[in-house]
């Protein structure tokens, strides 16, 4: 045994799901890469290939290798590589696998993925922290060289096996495809055949990553994502498909309006419908999750049908009233006030007073739902000291302490069994834990109530609509000051909106009264400006707001790409010409702002549409979570004022494109995702009830309205950076300065209102 | 108890009358590849077959199914069309989140057994119904003229 590996305080196993008692933990610090790796000897077991399922066996047993946290080999040859993040559509399994296999020299067919279970210790992440979660676009950043490390020291312990066993050096074995050769001794052997004794091998120190030009699979080929087969034949198990024995199902009676409380109910007709076990009060916690009156039922039917003819009094003395016009009229007068400063260079009194000209805008997004195919969910098993629970889980550690708390339990004493999440873009991360709380509190009324049965909560289309934890609504008023040569002198910017990081584990975030989740991509505007001011109000409201995909970046890219956009047309320049002057000193973003230009005939004349038809073509360029996305955007507008967007070019610089397929499908989705902002989404309340309710009153893009997309990845070195949502904020202002392109009308809301395309241009 | 045919083989299943086909199908079968959005037909994520026909399963009675033949996800591959269309989702890599798409496997299937080569409009209007959050419209597109090229 390496002497390096010592022996553990058993009570860690706690950590893993179903850990034998008798498993040895063994871990090292790997000095060279200054990351602590894990190490065990096959933690995890395998029993299929869904995710979720990581268990653990004993140290003696022998059909598998696993050098580390993140690989095992089985003896028929399944490389299972072990996800420190959720999938959830942006493919980090296959891009974690493609790590892996890169460096084990793997065939990528006899690589799979699980999910890993909640443990920070092992699947925590470098760029929170420490902490396990998935978000920022953070995946293959985090995990570039981890997951590179993880298959390099499998394969040197596989080599290791091979030098023993055939009795050669090692240092003339090579690997390929899955193979492990020494050609002078004409040997050759799976991994498979190898996996005992690389078992027994020692921890190689400081393995040497491939240099990129050796490269087989990162950014070179497309591979088949992972999770391909199990979501085209219906087996990919998501939340919504957790069935355990027993199991009951939940749906749960919300207060119409945050703040709310029960008052009283009656269950007597809700009991009455068949297959309803019974109805429970759930206490809510204000500020958190909302809670309410649930419906415990042996199906979900019953449980949906149990909620409808419920009745419930609420008491909304505490109730939030206020509706989305009277809110908007108060945060444009806050437009109006001083606010705290977020950057502030240069010289602005000087530059608005000598100012030639100064040209003044107001941009206004409403609250948005993320509304992810799969409506919020979460299964719940309480035992004695112990919860366990199933769900496409997108924040781990936060998630257990927050569970922890509210069960009077320890962080490590709640399972969390990861499975597919049916979308999320940001909303299965919740700071607060929100539904999972709810869903922790649920089993804890059946309990009381005498049900100790696992329970499944289903929250229905309208209450993952009406449940809150909104994209905050966001008013943003800017200033510009032309100098006499016709140069942007100064750029002024004012933010009003609710801050996301407020009230939750990351509010230590906040500096100076500064949420940077409410600045990101204005404070750091990559525009050359003599001065540049940029203030922030963020007012405190009732209404639960949350990060939704690119975060700030959703109302940040808006109002300053529309805004450059319009100093371009009042400065009589081309703006795509006004761009690249000013980014003359930002290599990455000109690169993808060219790119996008040339590839869309920028300069070129459009083709004309048929007659009353009004073409024209924007163009926006975005830096977000490290990536830089450029799209041009091509729209008709047609004689009734509908618009359709054709095309979109897009080009982007994610740095080393792990998987360029992959990319390009987050830049495809991440344009659908933001013309569903641009062109359809809102939440709206009224007296404080939230006014949407499903996909026919909250649109989704539909097929029809997907315009035709061409991706373009800019050639680089640099390590990989985030590529699940740059691709979203840079489509709508792209879109609303295509619309002034074609009709005159500049547009300063979302979502786009065609009623005010429909004016003929003045000729 | 209600008896189903549901791709091909004669199932008891018991559930309320009232209850959806959608639900008597996930809960009462264990047939969860056919998924839950909506429950108002609105982004066709519950799609099935009924005699070959597209259905919405969250608005449409049990009852209303019994003594048709219910095709699913899970059966859609033992159909020539159905096959034609899996395998073209997976060469193109369609999928990102995936819960929208065994929905989106069925009624493209539907229309490529209505019309072996549909044009763009076509596609519009078959598969307008159903949504897809993670937006993978473009290769839905291309999934459906791939399939249609290799069953011509």
């Amino acid at each position: 045994m390496n002497d390096k590996i010592r022996l553990a305080d058993l009570s860690e196993t706690a950590l893993l799901a179903d850990a034998a008692p008798d498993i040895v933990r063994r871990r090292f610090l790997q000095s060279g890469a200054g990351l602590a790796l894990a190490i065990y000897f096959a933690p995890l077991s395998a029993d299929g290939v869904r995710p979720g399922k990581a268990t653990a066996v004993a140290a003696s047993n022998a059909s598998s290798f696993a050098p580390n946290a993140f690989v095992r080999i089985d003896t028929d040859g399944t490389v299972t590589v072990i996800a420190k993040h959720l999938e959830m559509g942006q493919g980090t399994f296959t891009g974690l696998a493609t790590l892996v296999a890169e460096e084990l020299d793997a065939d990528w067919s006899q690589v799979r993925v699980i999910g890993a279970p909640a443990d920070a210790q092992r699947y925590g992440n470098a760029a929170f922290g420490g902490l396990q979660g998935t978000g920022g676009s953070t995946a293959m950043a985090s995990a570039y060289e981890q997951m590179r490390q993880a298959g390099a020291t499998a394969r040197a312990m596989l080599v290791a096996a091979a030098a023993q066993q055939w009795q050669v050096p090692a240092d003339r074995i090579t690997v390929s495809d899955g193979l492990v050769h020494h050609v002078a001794a004409q040997r050759s052997a799976h991994f498979g055949e190898l996996v005992a004794l690389a078992a027994q091998q020692p921890l190689p120190q400081n393995v040497k990553l491939k240099d990129p030009a050796q490269f087989k699979l990162i950014g070179k080929q497309h591979l088949v994502r992972k999770d391909t087969p199990a979501k085209t034949d219906g087996s990919a198990q998501f939340t919504q498909d957790v069935q355990l024995p027993g199991m009951l199902v939940a749906v749960i009676a919300h207060p119409p309006r945050f703040g709310g409380s029960v008052a009283r109910f009656d269950a007597a007709a809700a009991k009455a419908i068949p297959g309803v076990v019974d109805v429970v009060a759930v206490p809510g916690q204000r500020g958190v999750f909302q809670g309410g009156v649930a419906v415990l039922a042996n199906n979900t039917w019953s449980a949906i049908r149990g909620r409808q003819v419920l009745t419930v009094d609420w008491d909304e003395s505490q109730a939030w009233k206020i509706g989305s016009d009277a809110l908007l009229a108060q945060y444009r007068a806050l437009a109006q006030q001083p606010g705290q400063q977020a950057h502030s260079s240069g010289d602005q009194q000087q530059a608005f007073a000598s100012a030639a000209k100064t040209i003044e805008a107001q941009y206004e997004v409403p609250f948005l739902a993320h509304a992810a195919m799969e409506p919020l969910n979460c299964v719940v098993k309480l035992g004695d000291g112990a919860c366990e629970m199933w769900n496409g889980e997108q924040f781990q550690t936060v998630d257990q302490k927050n569970i922890a708390a509210l069960l009077g339990l320890k962080p490590e004493q709640v399972t969390i069994n990861q499975v597919y999440a049916g979308g999320s873009f940001g909303r299965r991360a919740n700071p607060k834990s929100d539904y999972l709380l709810e869903a922790v509190a649920l089993a804890q009324a059946a309990q009381k109530a005498g049900h100790s049965a696992p329970v499944k909560m289903v929250w229905t289309r309208e209450d993952d609509m009406r449940g809150g934890y909104y994209r905050p609504l966001n008013v943003h008023a800017l200033k510009a000051a032309i100098d006499a040569q016709g140069d942007v002198s100064a750029w002024w910017q004012r933010i009003v909106g609710q801050s996301i990081m407020r009230g939750g584990p990351m509010e230590m975030m906040i500096k100076d009264g500064v949420d940077p989740t409410s600045v990101e991509g204005a404070a750091d505007l990559p525009y050359a400006m003599p001065s540049l001011h940029v203030e922030l109000h963020s007012p405190e409201l009732d209404v639960p707001v949350q990060w939704l995909r690119s975060v700030g970046h959703t109302h940040t890219a808006f109002s300053t790409e529309v805004f450059i956009d319009e100093i371009a047309a009042a400065t009589a320049k081309d703006p795509y010409e006004l761009r690249r002057n000013l980014l003359a000193q930002q290599p990455r973003h000109l690169a993808v702002l060219e790119l996008a230009a040339a590839k869309a005939g920028w300069g070129k004349p459009l083709a004309r549409g048929a007659a009353g038809e009004r073409r024209g073509r924007g163009i926006a360029v975005h830096k977000s979570f490290e990536s830089y996305v450029a799209n041009v955007a091509e729209v008709t507008v047609k004689a009734d004022g509908s618009i359709k967007v054709d095309r979109v070019v897009c080009a982007v610089d994610c740095g080393i494109a792990v998987n360029p397929d992959m990319v390009r499908a987050q830049m495809e989705g991440g344009i659908g995702y933001g013309l569903s902002i641009a062109l359809h989404g809102a939440i709206t309340l009224k007296d404080g009830a939230v006014e949407q309710s499903n996909f026919h009153d909250y649109l989704p893009l539909r097929m029809h309205e997907m315009p035709a997309v061409e991706v373009y990845i800019v050639a680089s070195a640099e390590k990989p950076t985030g590529a699940g949502e740059p691709g979203t904020p840079v489509i709508a202002p792209a879109l609303v300065n295509a619309l002034y392109a074609a009709t005159g009308q500049r547009l300063r809301s979302l979502p786009i209102d065609v009623a005010q395309l429909r004016e003929v241009r003045a000729a | 108890m209600t008896t189903l045919n549901v791709n091909g083989k004669s199932l008891s299943i018991d559930v309320p009358d009232d209850t959806p086909l959608l639900w008597a199908l996930r809960d009462g079968a264990g047939l969860t590849g056919t998924k839950f959005g909506c429950g108002i037909a609105q982004c066709g994520a519950c799609t099935v077959h009924i005699d070959g026909k597209p259905v919405r399963s969250c608005v449409m009675p049990v009852t209303a199914a019994q003594g048709k033949a219910v095709t699913t996800i899970e059966g859609i591959a033992a159909d020539p069309v159905g096959h034609a269309v899996q395998t073209a989702w997976r060469k193109l890599d369609v999928v990102q989140c995936g819960y929208c798409q065994s929905g989106q496997i069925m009624s493209a299937t539907a229309l490529l057994k209505a019309k072996r080569k549909p044009s763009d409009a076509d596609i519009d209007l078959a598969m307008s119904g159903n949504v897809c959050r993670c937006a993978t419209y473009v290769r839905i597109r291309a999934a459906i003229h791939a399939a249609a090229a290799t069953l011509a």
